[in-house]
């Protein structure tokens, strides 16, 4: 067939039409900013009959997540959504969701965590739930963002899975900001979702009881975390399976990493989400002047692509992570991981924390960062600290 | 006491049969007396079943049949609701 024309929609609009497209069973959700355009986009759609969804208006995000939980599990194919504070007030949940190994996909517009109150980007929101168990995937742009929420459920309810899986996308940088998408047809999407599997034995199942969610003492705990963690463990491999079988049907590349411009690379930049986009600029830039850089983007922080980013980085004189949230008192969490990632390799690790609460990495700053002229924290007035 | 399984031999989430989970007589927990029924007093309201949240009042059909102690956990609920003054809490050893 002939490739569809691309739409203008802005990356909330976009993840609202892929969750319209999967036509999930139940959708609990709380709007909260950047995330409202999604939940608005997509109740618009439900409204007009496009999707046979059950929209149940929580009043919390730890409700939404917690009716998520429980429609997952009885046997409904679930979304939510959420950013910032949401997502913290709904973090306790989050860990129940993993380990209970609800199949559900979340869309997560990025805005800093309070305080001081804000509405606008970074990732500390993601990086808090960092260790719940849950998969989180990060677009570039609102294509990937649209791309990644289509094979969310086909990660989340894989088998070797069962887990949420978040599809996060940085606020308003890309929920709000609108380019062109390609989309696929519903039909395309819906063949490639295919019906709601999960693995739990589902609630409503009267003919066969179970209890959900039991007690574990020290003699338990430990193995059902162990067997969680090989969840995650699989999660690798369905992740870049799903990613195959969704390029044969687009021709678009969102594998767990994507190497742009490695090929020789002395200086290579490490991001996550939109600013990844503006290294590429950068990096052709300082390429044309004959300057050995590149930029290895990661989708997938979790599972954490270890073995990929080794790889790609064995070779490189200098690895520059970009954090776009602080651990204060440590190493910065993108830092961290590729520091593990690295171990033992012959490589110089800088580390950077940038846009923290919505302020923008120009490209004169990702210059200073390649040629190790920028300080610590890129971007705040104030730095480099005097000697 | 059953040989402890392996992380690989879990059930996915923890999800378990009946027949696998191990029922804990919780009615150990009391610390503060039990209910005792007086059987002519009671007016069969089932209120106390209503109410009870551990699901320890026993019926006989629709007839309120007694007290199961494995899972009372003496909360006294049920001698709050009662309205004929059938359940009053008594010291354990005196039951």
């Amino acid at each position: 067939m002939s490739a569809p024309d691309p739409q203008l929609l802005t990356g909330g609009e976009a993840v609202a039409h892929a969750l319209c497209q999967i036509q999930p069973d139940v959708v609990p959700v709380y709007p909260i900013t950047p995330q409202t355009p999604i939940i608005q986009t997509f109740s618009s759609l439900v409204a007009d009959g496009a999707a046979h969804t059950e929209i149940v208006n929580v009043e919390s995000e730890h409700s939404a997540m917690s009716a998520a939980i429980g429609a997952a599990l009885a046997g409904a194919r679930t979304a939510t959504a959420t950013s910032s504070q949401g997502l913290a007030l709904m973090a306790e949940v989050v860990y129940i969701a993993a380990s209970m190994r609800a199949p559900l996909t979340m869309a997560v517009g990025n805005r800093a965590l309070s305080g001081p109150i804000n509405i606008h980007c970074d990732h500390s929101d993601s990086m808090l739930v960092r260790d719940s168990g849950v998969a989180q995937l990060f677009a570039e742009n609102a294509q990937e963002a649209y791309d990644l929420m289509v094979m969310a459920p086909r990660i989340a309810e894989h088998p070797d899975v069962s887990l949420p899986v978040l599809v996060c996308q940085d606020g308003f940088t890309i929920t709000h900001a609108a380019e062109p998408v390609t989309m696929l047809s519903d039909d395309e999407v819906r063949a490639f979702v295919g019906e709601y599997r999960t693995r739990v034995q589902p609630l409503l199942d009267t003919e066969h009881p179970a209890t959900h969610g039991p007690f574990a003492m020290p003699d338990y705990y430990f193995e059902f975390r162990r067997a969680q963690a090989a969840a995650l463990e699989a999660c690798t491999r369905v992740v870049a399976d799903v990613a195959d079988e969704f390029a044969r049907l687009t021709g678009r590349e969102n594998h767990a990493v994507e190497e742009y411009r490695l090929e020789g690379a002395e200086s290579v930049v490490v991001a996550l989400g939109s600013s990844a986009g503006t290294v590429k600029d950068v990096v052709d830039e300082l390429r044309d002047d004959g300057e050995p850089v590149g930029l290895l983007k990661i989708r997938s922080f979790r599972p954490f692509p270890t073995t990929a980013l080794r790889v790609a980085l064995d070779g490189a004189r200098d690895v520059i992570v970009l954090d776009r949230a602080d651990s204060p008192g440590g190493a910065p969490p993108l830092a961290a991981e590729v520091a593990f990632a690295m171990a033992g390799l012959d490589v110089t690790l800088h580390s950077h924390v940038y846009g923290l609460g919505g302020r923008d990495l120009h490209p004169e700053a990702i210059r200073q960062v390649l040629h190790g002229e920028a300080p610590r924290y890129v971007g705040v007035r104030g730095e480099p600290c005097p000697a | 006491m059953p040989e402890l399984k392996q992380w690989r031999e879990l059930p996915v989430a923890g999800a378990l049969a009946p027949a696998d989970v191990v029922q804990p007589h919780t009615g150990g927990w009391r610390t503060s007396g039990r209910p005792v029924p007086q059987f002519a007093a009671c007016v069969n309201c089932l209120l106390c079943w209503l109410y009870c949240p551990d699901s320890a009042i026993v019926l006989d059909g629709t007839t309120f049949a007694g007290i199961d102690y494995d899972y009372c956990k003496g909360c006294a609920l049920c001698v709050e609701v009662c309205p004929s003054g059938a359940l009053s809490m008594e010291p354990e050893n005196d039951a």
